[in-house]
């Protein structure tokens, strides 16, 4: 039918999938808290339960990702470089596996932040997820910026919220270099291999908060044209 | 000339049949293109939609589809060689109306887009450049017909472009855009009927007998104009708005008042696909009707028959009401990302594309021209996504339209002649 309309003409927007997607991946990021207080009360078996939620996420935010590149045809005219939507999704998606692998190696490893570095770790952990809710935040506001047609205030306001994001991300990264610092003090008395493991927690965690900035820096590339 | 005198009236009332079909099939058809973007956008329901429809593209077929009639049944073909022979010309015609008739229903059982206006055109160059001689079609007028399929969506999208970019302005681009809806909203309206009734005053109703000075007529038109935009600011103020300080609420608030006016677009676009489309179906009628009058004399200056336009009125509400909702269903199914705000533009351009078309006479694509205006939306990035591939098939089914029509008009034609001569 769709041939024998004018309503044929209009295609799927892929901006509304685009939100929906990053709303389920900050839904999956958004368990590693809580993932991470049960491991370090040492109920492994919690543990365990919200490590399969993350996965369940994940694989739904993947199969978003991939109904949205299969959603997107050759031959759709947008306001938006199609490229642009791709990769957005495609840097969208690697958050919610980035957190799928943190939990994974913690569990497999059964992992335990050491106690003095708890407070810390997990004000880091806290930090770095806000940086993906500010991503997902101005993610969300696509369907405005179509309204507007990509221009004057609702730009400026979008803009605002990427600086937001970058000035989160710039706070993980001082945290982290603390932790790093308080991580090489304890060393000495801890089993090397926990060590090196840890370091790269620390390093994945970190992650999270880059991986939001760049979906903010794309969103950015997005509205520059 | 025999043929016209015992057969007159035979050939009258079958040509005033098929006419009668094909006007159904125009309204059963075509409805979804000229109703489509409202009812997509949920600025109307499907029944809301059918009774605008019935109203306006009646009102569009008699008080300004008389000019593009003229044109359909006489500007295509010179028909100074048909003098000696007119009985060719009235078989010419039916046989056009056979052709682009049976083509419309193949094309709708099928699926395919197809433009009434190309096959109407097409069948008439065909069974007069085929049937009778390449000389008796009056190239420079099919020319400039076929010249107007590609200008007029051009202009509908350039229209759209700009209509589009001046709410971004004037309404999204805001400190309140709900405030500056409810201020400038008005103001399209005003223009939607400043447009469709001056065009209708200044070219359509002389073909109903009224004839009304300029002055007057852009007296009228502004009188008009003014209604509908009190109107259309009477409803706007009906509207119940949740107050909030949430912008996305504020936008939802402001597509309500959108919405308002998608109901006057949508008025508009069934008026002027009423003007434009209605002459597919009669105009052919209009000349055997006026050559059998005539007892053969092919009048180059006759007034249309009283009873032709509203035949062909009541002959587009018919297919309207009986196969327009099922066209309409199966829209709404199909839903599109489409606001009444990104809309609007598309189809207030593409209405007074037509109605301005109309008034010149011109018979041009309805679909082409809403399509043309679609895709000047998007350029102002005011759509989400628009499908090329659709495109590109919409604009090849118009290309194949032509000689399907042209191919389909000879062979009826030689079918009559022989059954008559």
């Amino acid at each position: 039918m769709s041939g024998n309309t004018i309503l044929g003409v209009f295609a799927k927007s892929p901006l509304k999938p685009l939100e929906q997607h990053i709303r389920k991946v900050n839904e999956c990021a958004d368990l590693l808290p809580s993932f991470f207080v049960a491991c370090t009360a040492g109920d492994w078996d919690k543990a365990e339960k919200i490590r399969k939620d993350i996965s369940s996420l994940e694989k739904a935010a993947d199969k978003m990702k991939r109904d949205i590149r299969n959603e997107l045809p050759g031959g759709i005219f947008m306001p938006v470089q199609r490229t642009d939507v791709l990769e957005l999704v495609s840097q969208q998606d690697k958050i919610a596996n980035k957190a799928k692998d943190i939990s994974g190696r913690i569990l497999g490893r059964q992992l335990v932040i050491p106690a003095e570095l708890s407070d810390d770790f997990n004000s880091y952990l806290t930090r770095c997820i806000d940086a993906i809710k500010q991503a997902a935040d101005a993610i969300n506001e696509l369907d405005d910026l179509l309204e507007t047609g990509f221009r004057g205030r609702e730009v400026k306001l979008v803009e605002k919220m990427i600086i937001e994001l970058a000035s989160i991300e710039d706070d993980t990264d001082y945290m982290q270099i603390k932790l790093r610092r308080a991580l090489m003090a304890l060393e000495e008395n801890m089993n090397p291999i926990d060590v090196m493991f840890l370091y790269q927690i620390i390093e994945w965690v970190g992650d999270l908060a880059d991986l939001a900035e760049r979906v903010g820096a794309r969103l950015e590339i997005m509205l520059a044209r | 000339m025999d043929i016209l005198a015992n057969y007159g009236s035979t050939l009258v009332i079958f040509a005033a049949i098929v006419g009668f079909v094909m006007a159904w099939g125009i309204g059963a058809n075509d409805v979804a293109n000229a109703m489509g973007t409202s009812v997509g956008s949920k600025a109307l329901t499907i029944k809301q939609a059918i009774i605008i429809a019935m109203i306006f593209e009646f009102a569009g077929a008699y008080l300004a589809g008389g000019e593009v009639t003229s044109t359909i049944r006489k500007g295509i073909i010179d028909s100074s060689f048909y003098i000696d022979t007119p009985e060719l010309l009235v078989f010419g015609m039916i046989s056009a109306l056979l052709a682009a008739g049976t083509w419309l229903l193949i094309a709708s059982y099928m699926g395919w887009p197809v433009s009434t206006t190309h096959s109407i055109v097409g069948a008439i160059v065909g069974f007069s450049a085929i049937g009778v001689g390449m000389h008796t079609v009056d190239w420079g007028s099919v020319g400039g017909i076929v010249g107007s399929w590609i200008i007029t969506p051009l202009i509908a999208g350039v229209f759209a472009f700009v209509i589009f970019n001046s709410a971004q302005k004037l309404i999204f681009d805001t400190d309140n855009p709900l405030a500056s809806a409810k201020k400038w909203v008005p103001l399209y309206m005003f223009l939607a009927g400043f447009v469709l009734s001056l065009v209708t005053i200044k070219k359509g109703l002389k073909h109903i007998g009224l004839n009304i000075g300029s002055v007057e007529g852009y007296l009228y038109a502004i009188a008009v104009a003014v209604g509908v935009a009190i109107i259309g600011k009477f409803f706007i103020s009906r509207l119940k708005f949740k107050e909030s300080k949430n912008r996305r609420a504020n936008y939802i608030n402001v597509e309500k008042v959108f919405a308002v006016l998608m109901v006057i677009t949508a008025c508009g676009m069934a008026f002027a696909h009423g003007s434009n489309d209605v002459a597919n179906a009669i105009g052919p009628l209009a000349a055997v009707v006026s050559i059998v009058g005539n007892d053969g004399e092919i009048a180059s200056k006759s007034a249309l028959a009283w009873w032709i336009l509203p035949l062909g009125g009541i002959g587009i509400v018919a297919g309207l009401a009986l196969f327009g909702h099922r066209v309409i269903a199966t829209i709404g199914k199909g839903i599109t990302h489409l606001t009444p705000s990104r809309g609007f533009a598309a189809e207030l351009a593409a209405a007074c594309t037509v109605v301005v078309a109309s008034g010149t006479g011109l018979p041009i694509s309805t679909t082409q021209t809403l399509v043309g205006a679609v895709l000047g939306v998007g350029m102002a990035r005011g759509i989400a996504a628009i499908n090329l591939g659709v495109v590109r098939n919409i604009v090849v089914s118009w290309v194949v339209t032509l000689p399907v029509g042209a191919g389909l008009s000879i062979m009826f034609f030689w079918m009559i002649k022989g059954a008559f001569m």
